[in-house]
């Protein structure tokens, strides 16, 4: 065991857990923050995307110890009332059918716009391509992501 | 205006004023309904000071706020949203004023509450509009009395009713104390389809809010106080069983409370239909955090057997069986091999009609084609989990079930305790596709939270869940079809098996549109288990009864959809049979629209089509498919798709399913495929078994429905199985090759002619 001081979401969160254990299961069983999905554990379906300093980042895989101090966002810091142009977007295209995997798509996706503000659907699809939707929502998240693209459409 | 019955079931309708707290409110319609921005000036609303129970779907605030129970699970197909949105419209309230919860297990209150067989809408259909109906007609009739007018003389709208000749008004909230308690009405009048004003129109789910905000909705992500973490080791092949355990070494390990072994349903047990499980027989090991009993679970010492031939009791639904689990260690090689040789075989006729084998002998053509496909493993994304808390004095249970009303039972008699003491809270679902109705990990978890006396949260892992059975069947299919010398299609035989069930439907199309036909079935039996996965049997018997029809219309000179639409004719104006389950009109009618909306045709320039259509669940659906090549690999551009599923509720919501079922349908065409080695299922984890990504789902899809004033049917599966069919015929005008086994992606067949 051994204490981390986190931090998530312009917050310091101090936990005390082996240090092996993946920032996924200090976000969901210690923090209580549940946004950030388990799919796979092994980083192929991106259910637990967070943001690691601007880049979206499988938690699932990051041990807690290699965190140290960079920022760490996850989907209840990526704004503070839910009004971040990608979740407006989400909600404006109706995107999710079960809702598991969208936050951790909502998480690259904003990820992707931080870096590259106006993707083309080759770029979108190059960015999206390690986040599963199991129920096949592909075309909606597309859409969603040129319409946050242009605010003025939301 | 049709008068109707309001009677439903004992307690549907009983009033309770004392009940006057809201519980937890779910869903805020308003805050998905509009535009965000004007959302976060309404979020402002208070909550009103006391609800007034009408019946058990609905509540009325007395600010005129109504919260309305969605009574069955929800996993992504939209009926927390379109169910309320049924009982709303009968209310006449609008939408912005409604606030929406998700019922949990209660079947006095909710019947039969079951998400699967795309049946939810078209069950619930009538029930939710009386429940709405009725209030309405309780909050005019309270108008009547308080204000001594005739209630004929009363109208409503948007939640106000109003008496023109006495300028009278008020909001449903000022009456709703005066309707609670009056008697329901003995029957009501439902509206007209065209006085409809939310069925019909888009609406956001209620639940967008939460999810993009990652709120806990999921049970996985369900918290409760002193909950540890369990999770379950089961056997690493089908064929094998649990000989012993060592559970000390990791006892002492971080974080681990306790090992012990589990038995799930215990022997001599009868069996519900949906109590399927090849691993019975478990070691449970709980601990404080989840990555604690991960690792412990990865040191655990345990020693596997195999299972010797046995039988289990079943009851389904009514008819008692035994049922036969044969021993061995099965691989997928072995599987096609047997399956080969059974379609050789004689089978079960199940129809016939004319004299298909003479026929045969004097036809003028013949085409005869073998299908296969692998098993299919559901992969919800979140992975099967569920909480439980036992005590002395009864169970709390929540999670992701499907079929509440089918697991309930099953935790109630092997915990030997009456079912009235057992709570099941029903949480979001992380997705289902039929995995969900068989709920022996809610039996589990309550079984560990007994036997280590504190509330206890089961957690699967991805390899638990995909390698623990319940798949969709690996199936084969041969047809034959003969051609007159004009081309007419003059016999048709179809014979179908599976492992370990047959898919076939033997009244279906081409049923009753050909004068010699015969079906016939075969399985072969198997240790692997199986259970429902979207559109059971239809997803393999549509995509290949498309394909093969689309090679029969090609020998026949035809155009496939004309050729189609010829047999539905037939079908229609001199049936063969009278067992015939589809509706030939229904069905021309989706080929008909989409050859329409994708200006059949005219293929765009470089794109080649398919076409299918299919009927299954009580709903019709059609697609054509445009793909285009990247060297080798086709790449889908284009799907329009034409349903016919009665009165759309929810369309939008409704596009949006159908869009996923297509995506999922290419998915699995192309790549789905859980084999086995030696009884072990060869893919555990995402890294093995592909999932159709962002870049292979199809560039475009266009939905369209056929309007009329059908009462509702079933969409959650019916745009599933033809594409399988669609596509394979697109790839075949793409690259001149037919694929015949699934899934398309590693099969090579030969260039055709």
């Amino acid at each position: 065991m051994a204490n981390f001081n986190l931090n998530i979401n312009g917050e310091t969160l101090s936990v005390d857990v082996d240090p092996n254990t993946p920032l996924l299961w200090v976000l969901r069983d210690h923090l209580n923050m549940v946004g950030t999905k388990y799919g796979c554990g092994i980083a192929q379906c991106g259910a637990c995307t967070v943001h690691l300093g601007d880049v979206a980042t499988r938690s699932c895989m990051l041990t807690v110890s290699s965190v140290g101090n960079q920022e760490v966002t996850t989907i209840e810091g990526l704004s503070v009332n839910g009004d971040h142009p990608v979740q407006k977007a989400w909600l404006e295209v109706d995107v999710p059918q079960c809702g598991y995997c969208q936050a951790g798509q909502i998480m690259t996706a904003s990820a992707l716009l931080k870096k590259n503000p106006n993707p083309t659907d080759e770029e979108i699809e190059m960015a999206m391509n390690g986040n599963i939707c199991r129920c096949g929502t592909y075309t909606r998240i597309k859409k969603a992501i040129k319409t946050a693209a242009n605010p003025e459409n939301v | 205006m049709a008068k109707i019955k309001t009677q439903m079931g004992r307690r549907a309708f009983i009033k309770n004023t004392s009940l006057a707290s809201g519980g937890l409110v779910l869903g805020f319609s308003m805050l998905n309904s509009c535009k965000p921005k004007d959302a976060e000036k309404m979020v402002a609303r208070e909550m009103p000071d006391e609800w007034f129970e009408i019946n058990a779907y609905l509540r009325i605030g007395d600010n005129g706020l109504v919260t309305i129970m969605s009574p069955n699970p929800e996993f992504g197909q939209g009926v927390i949203t379109s169910m309320p949105m049924i009982v709303a419209d009968e209310l006449d309230v609008d939408w912005q004023d409604v606030l929406v919860e998700q019922a949990n297990f209660d079947q006095e209150d909710y019947g039969w509450q079951f998400t699967g067989g795309s049946q939810g809408i078209r069950r619930r259909w009538e029930g939710l509009r009386i429940a709405g109906a009725t209030a309405k007609q309780m909050l005019i009739t309270a108008a009547a009395e308080t204000w001594q007018v005739p209630a004929s003389e009363i109208t409503v709208s948007g939640g106000v009713l109003s008496h023109t000749a006495s300028d009278k008004s008020a909001g449903y909230g000022e009456m709703a104390a005066a309707a609670a308690k009056l008697e329901v009405p003995e029957e009501v009048t439902l509206k007209e389809v065209k006085d409809f004003t939310i069925i019909g129109t888009s609406k956001k789910s209620v639940e967008n809010h939460k999810i993009v905000t990652g709120k806990p909705l999921f049970g996985l992500d369900y918290q409760f106080d002193g909950a540890l973490v369990a999770m379950v080791v089961h056997p690493p092949a089908f064929g094998l069983q649990l000989k012993s355990f060592d559970g000390s070494r990791i006892k002492s390990m971080p974080g681990i409370v306790d090992v012990f072994n589990i038995k799930t349903l215990e022997d001599g047990f009868t069996r519900g239909y949906f109590d399927t499980n090849a691993f019975t027989d478990l070691v449970a090991i709980v601990g404080k955090t989840t990555w604690e009993v991960m690792n412990a679970k990865k040191q655990l010492k345990v020693e596997w057997e195999p299972i010797a031939d046995s039988k289990f009791k079943m009851d389904r639904f009514g008819t008692e069986m035994e049922v036969d689990v044969p021993s061995g260690l099965e691989s997928t090689e072995d599987h096609y091999a047997q399956m080969n040789e059974m379609a050789e075989r004689s089978s079960t006729t199940t129809r016939k009609d004319g004299n298909p084998e003479e026929v045969f002998k004097t036809a003028a053509k013949i085409i005869e084609r073998s299908y296969s496909c692998p098993f299919l493993a559901h992969n919800c994304m979140e992975p099967m989990n569920f909480f439980a808390h036992v005590t002395d004095e009864g169970a709390k249970l929540a999670g992701p079930l499907q079929a509440p009303v089918l697991t309930a039972p099953t935790v109630a008699a092997r915990l030997g305790m009456p079912a009235e003491k057992i709570d099941i809270e029903l949480t979001r679902m992380g997705g289902g596709f039929g995995r969900r109705a068989y709920g022996h990990y809610a039996v589990e978890a309550a079984l560990i939270s007994r036997e280590v006396k504190a509330p206890v949260k089961l957690v699967y892992t991805r390899e638990d869940d995909m390698t623990c059975g319940i798949y969709r069947p690996s199936y084969r299919a041969d047809y034959k079809a003969a051609l007159d010398g004009n081309n007419n299609l003059v016999a048709f035989h179809v014979k179908a098996g599976g492992i370990p069930e047959t898919p076939l439907f033997a009244n279906r199309f081409p049923a009753g549109a050909v004068d010699n036909y015969l079906a016939q079935q075969w399985e072969i039996n198997s240790n692997i288990t199986i259970g429902a996965f979207r559109a059971p049997r239809s997803n393999f018997m549509a995509g290949v009864e498309q394909a093969f029809l689309d090679e029969v219309a090609e020998a026949a000179g035809k155009d496939p959809i004309e050729f189609r639409l010829e047999l539905l004719q037939r079908a229609k104006d001199n049936p063969v049979g009278e067992e015939n389950e589809y509706d030939p009109e229904r069905l021309a009618g989706v080929l008909k629209l989409v050859r329409e909306k994708s200006n059949w045709p005219q293929a765009p320039s470089g794109t080649h089509r398919g076409v299918s259509a299919y009927f299954c669940h009580n709903s019709y659906a059609a697609h054509v498919v445009d793909v285009t090549m990247d060297g080798n690999t086709p790449k889908v551009e284009k799907v329009v798709c034409a349903i016919d599923c009665g009165i759309v509720i929810n369309p939008d919501a409704a596009a949006n399913m159908a869009e996923g079922a297509i995506v999922d349908g290419v998915g699995n065409a192309m790549y789905g495929n859980l084999s086995f080695t030696d009884g072990k299922p060869d893919q555990n984890n995402f890294d093995r078994y592909k999932i159709i990504r962002h870049s292979e789902a199809p560039k475009n899809i266009e939905i369209h429905f056929v309007q009329n004033e059908i009462d509702p049917t079933g969409l959650g599966e019916p745009p599933f199985p033809p594409v399988f069919g669609a596509l394979a015929n697109a790839i075949y005008k793409a690259t001149g090759r037919r694929h015949y086994h699934q899934p398309f992606a590693t099969d090579k067949p030969p260039l055709v002619g």
